[in-house]
């Protein structure tokens, strides 16, 4: 599998000490199953004769199986790896191929090119340094290349080739790749590329791929693969200040402590002052400490261990900046946001924010607009479905120390994962703080009940469920919990069995004990409003009174009645709990509606009767109220 | 041409030749990054603002013209000092892998890494130990023994972790010993299925490690090639090709919930030759098999097979003969083939290689039935 085959004479440790100092480029390709992009790598992959002789013999026998290409070999089955994908004809996630040439190696990103696939195209983005945007001559400039062209954009890549392929089906006609040509300068000029090199190609015959083509002779730019070989990446801005987010503490013993990570940008050397975030203590660069012994200077990507002068408290999570230019810190910012899950994206919902090196709990407390991938238009909406991107403002529930995305991809990027599922669900790229951080004076404010309901952007208030035993209270009361959570709001439920068996515990169930359980009951609901919580209160609370003096404790709108109206025949029907038939037996005294009175509401805020709605469908009718009445905000 | 507007023009010539973003000029001449692109777009700035930024944009010029014209006898940069800029394809991948061990390092609650003697194995933990240089990897090594590795793997294995100060567990599947599995007799899927798989499965969960790293390179095969760097498994340890999670920057999302674990592959991006370089490079110890020697083998298939202690079965007239054999990947020996070479020192095996017409993995008998086989066995279990 060499590049130039290797003869005798070779002489081995002069190749490897070339080889060994080869650069490593990433690209990624972009495009549809139809513009012969696999066929493309594999193309790249065969004519670097990278292939093995049983790869090869695989191969043909594939292609004899699955082949689209009749008698030629199809190179696209050598990348389209998944068995299930190799049956419908499509490539349906990133795959990732190597190979490499006497000046570069190279990790080619290969994802799939429809709009559902978004995503796997902003997975394989994310790492890539270049990406090949395919065209299929026959059909030029499409939908799908701006979508490709914005993503590539969106996701940083700086520097882009685009694959006029298929040129064998239009007879190399100069005209029409012209006319593509100029269609693409004119469509990408505002994604600012730092390069754009437009080539005619055909992959299956090989023009243009390693060499100029005798087909092209109008052609002047370069054939692909000396293109790649050659194309000058940026170069690592060393102007850049010092981003090293912290990894790792390495702590062998007392006497050591070390602080490992990978270095986002900027240079660090023995003696630079350095300021750490979020605690903005200062400090000199000690030593960078490798296994082979001490380095002078690290610079962009590499993962290294510094040692500090000081003795200062730095954890994981934290960056090293540079002393004269420490990255900007908010738990507010702008960003934009490409959606990944099936489920959609709930604006209000908390998510894990993860950056570089630290998780913190986040909110989306607006979708500012959505973008159409297709043509870069802006729409409203309320929430991002699968591989749509918008531009929403997060709220973070600690600060985060950052850099815009367009300044550092490393420092400006986060995921977002589900709590439940724990699924990445979202990748993000910040725009700017909302803060201005520089401006902020930190003022004590009077901690009250508004300061303390807005942190958690909801209105307190108190769910109060009363019916009979076995009306389905704590079942919806429960379910309603459960929504609100869901939807990233602060909760808490009271009921008899976390009231009962503590703070009540002295009380029986006369009617004098009755009174004194719900008026604890109702103080405690009032404290837990008063910490800015939407409480749910589940207790038979049979008398009107008692109910009233809870409602009067509270501010006006906080007390929300829900009347459990289940009639008592079918409350003793399903008698959960063997208590009706216990009481009938006179097992128990005092049991609200055969022995003690039970006095329905007559302005209830919510009335709902389980025999009728299911308990599901009430809760969501509870949540619905909340709401439309302005409790929270989706 | 306004005030603002030269200095916008000569901002974005400057940006241009010196390659640096527009953010970044105007953080450098206005502390705001985006300054410039505001007073380019109709905005406006104080007198003083603006005359700071001429003082900073010429001071800018300067530097840059210096820079850009080379003073006769200049000193270029020393080559061995380590800049970004001079960080070869093999630098970014050995801190690509670090970076990815030391975030498993940092989040998982049990790590382990799988040590499996062989080349892979030998440059993973080679990284880990660079990694948290100077204390020790801070996980325990984990050899799942099918107890038909070849003599040499295991001496080699026990030495290592000596020479090193590491732990290492072996774990063995003590039900398939009692069974008796063993290639010959029942053929080399049920002794991988019993003796790999599930011993690996059995270790995993008697220790209860949530993490465990191993050392597949997405080069090695088809399936392999779309795995992520960090790879989920259920509870059952079953991998779900459909429902991967997607892996974006050197972001790793490590959350499991109970029960789950992950396995995670820090070479994902090297070839096999990147192992072979870096091996030559970093000068890392592998097993003597490896390299060329004259070994008992006998032929069978087309394959030849090592006759490494007395369990192996001769057929009748099968006689081991001495030929001068290395192996390119190592295994069970009875599953593992031995090519003719006479490659005895590592350039010898790389030029070997580079010259090589077969895939390295043409020498393992459990890949050959159907080429999604190792697909299914992932998605059982299988590493």
């Amino acid at each position: 599998m060499a590049n130039a085959p290797l003869t005798a004479d070779d002489n081995v440790i002069d190749y490897l000490a070339a080889h060994e100092r080869k650069g490593l480029m990433r690209f990624i390709t972009c495009g549809s199953v139809d513009d012969g992009k696999s066929t493309l790598i594999g193309r790249l992959l065969y004519d670097s004769k990278l292939l093995y002789d049983d790869q090869l013999a695989a191969l043909e026998s594939d292609t004899k199986k699955h082949g689209t290409q009749g008698e030629k070999i199809d190179f696209a089955l050598l990348v389209d790896g998944l068995a299930a994908e190799r049956e419908q004809g499509i490539t349906i996630d990133v795959a990732y191929r190597f190979f490499s040439t006497e000046k570069r190696k190279f990790i080619v990103a290969d994802t799939p090119g429809h709009e559902q696939y978004t995503r796997n195209m902003a997975t394989g983005a994310s790492t890539a340094d270049l990406a090949i945007i395919l065209i299929d001559a026959r059909r030029g400039v499409l939908t799908q290349t701006r979508r490709h062209s914005y993503i590539a954009s969106l996701l940083g890549i700086r520097h882009v080739v685009v694959a006029v392929n298929k040129m064998d089906l239009v007879g190399y006609s100069e005209k029409t790749f012209r006319e593509i040509e100029s269609a693409y300068r004119t469509f990408a000029e505002p994604l600012g590329f730092q390069s754009t090199a437009i080539m005619p190609l055909s992959a299956l015959d090989g023009d243009n791929i390693l060499t100029k083509s005798s087909h092209t002779p109008w052609y002047n730019g370069a054939a692909l693969m000396p293109y790649l070989e050659t194309v000058n990446l940026s170069a690592v801005d060393e102007s850049q200040p010092l981003r090293m987010p912290v990894q790792w503490v390495n702590r062998p013993d007392l006497d050591f402590r070390g602080f490992a990570g990978t270095i986002a940008s900027g240079t660090v050397r023995p003696g630079d002052e350095i300021v750490v975030l979020p605690s903005a203590k200062r400090s000199k660069v000690a030593r960078i400490v490798t296994m082979d012994g001490d380095i002078q200077e690290a610079g962009a990507d590499m993962a290294v261990t510094v040692t500090l002068e000081d003795e200062i408290d730095i954890s994981r999570g934290d960056i090293i900046c540079a002393g004269n230019a420490p990255a900007e810190q908010t738990d507010q910012f702008a960003a934009h946001l490409l959606w990944m899950a099936e489920e959609k994206l709930f604006p209000g919902r908390q998510y894990l924010l993860k950056t570089a090196n630290r998780i913190v709990p986040a909110t989306i407390t607006e979708l500012k607009h959505k973008v159409n991938v297709n043509t870069l238009e802006h729409m409203s909406g309320k929430t991002l479905e699968l591989n749509e991107v918008g531009f929403c403002n997060f709220n973070l529930s600690q600060q985060i120390a950052f850099d815009p995305y367009t300044e550092n991809r490393r420092t400006g990027s986060f995921i977002l994962i589900d709590k439940r599922t724990n699924a990445t669900v979202g990748a993000g790229m910040i725009d700017f703080s909302l803060r201005r951080a520089q401006n902020v004076h930190w003022q004590d404010l009077d901690i009250n009940k508004t300061a303390r309901a807005n942190a958690k952007h909801q209105r307190p208030c108190v769910l109060w469920f009363t019916g009979l035993s076995g009306s389905g209270k704590s079942t919806v009361a429960n379910l309603v919990e459960k929504r609100l959570h869901d939807l990233g709001r602060h909760t808490y439920t009271l009921d008899g069995d976390n009231v009962r068996h503590g703070l009540n515990k002295d009380l029986g169930f006369t009617d004098a004990d009755r009174v004194e359980n719900i008026r604890r009951v109702a103080e405690s609901a009032k404290l837990m409003a008063d910490a800015g919580l939407i409480v749910c209160v589940s207790f038979i609370s049979p008398f009107q009174s008692e109910r009233r003096m809870a409602r009067e404790l509270l501010e006006d709108g906080e007390f929300i009645e829900i009347y459990i109206s289940t009639p008592l025949e079918v409350c003793e029907q399903r008698d959960v709990k063997g208590l009706y038939a216990k009481a009938r037996r006179g097992e128990i005294k005092n049991f609200t509606g055969i022995d003690s009175a039970y006095e329905a509401p007559e302005h209830a805020e919510i009335d709902i009767d389980t025999s009728n709605v299911s308990a599901a469908d009430a809760a969501d009718a509870i949540v619905s109220h909340l709401q439309e009445k302005g409790y929270f905000k989706l | 041409m306004t005030e603002i507007s030269d200095l916008v023009a000569r901002a974005e010539k400057i940006a241009d030749q010196a390659g640096l973003s527009l953010s970044t000029v105007s953080r450098k001449l206005l502390n705001d990054g985006k300054g410039l692109a505001r007073l380019k777009s109709g905005g406006q700035c104080t007198l003083k603002t603006l005359e700071t930024a001429r003082t900073r944009l010429a001071e800018l010029e300067q530097s840059y013209a210096a820079k850009d014209q080379p003073r006769p006898g200049a000193v270029t940069p020393k080559p061995d000092v380590l800049s970004a800029r001079a960080m070869t394809h093999l630098d970014r991948l050995e801190a690509e892998s670090i970076h990815i061990m030391r975030e498993v390092a940092a989040e998982a609650e049990k790590p382990v890494m799988l040590y499996s003697v062989g080349k892979d194995s030998a440059v993973m933990l080679h990284l880990a130990m660079k990694a948290f240089y100077p204390s020790k990897p801070p996980f325990p090594l984990m050899h799942v023994d099918t107890t038909w590795k070849f003599k040499e793997m295991i001496a080699f294995r026990d030495e290592t972790v000596k020479r090193l100060g590491l732990e290492l567990i072996v774990h063995t599947n003590a039900e398939g010993v009692a069974q008796g599995i063993n290639p010959f007799t029942h053929g080399s899927q049920i002794h991988t299925d019993v003796m790999k798989t599930q011993g690996l499965k059995q270790a995993l969960d008697k220790y209860g490690f949530d993490a465990a790293f191993g050392g597949a390179r997405r080069d090695e095969e088809k399936s392999r090639a779309k795995e992520r760097i960090f790879s989920f498994r259920s509870r059952e340890h079953r991998w779900d090709p459909k429902n991967q999670r997607p892996e974006l920057w050197n972001i790793y999302n490590t959350k499991i919930s109970q029960g789950e674990s992950i396995r995670v592959f820090p070479l994902s991006n090297w070839t096999e030759l990147d192992i072979w370089q870096y091996i030559y490079r970093e000068a890392i110890p592998i097993v003597p098999l490896y390299y060329a020697a004259k070994r008992p083998v006998v032929k069978r298939d087309g394959v030849m097979i090592m006759v490494d202690d007395e369990r192996m079965p001769l057929n009748n007239g099968e006689q081991p003969v001495m030929e001068t054999v290395r192996f390119r990947t190592l295994g069970c020996y009875p599953l593992t083939g031995a090519v003719k070479s006479d490659a005895a020192t590592l350039p010898d095996i790389i030029s070997e290689m580079l010259t090589a017409r077969n895939s390295e993995r043409e020498g393992r008998v459990i890949d050959h039935d159907q080429s999604a086989s190792m697909e299914k066995k992932k998605q059982e279990g299988y590493f």
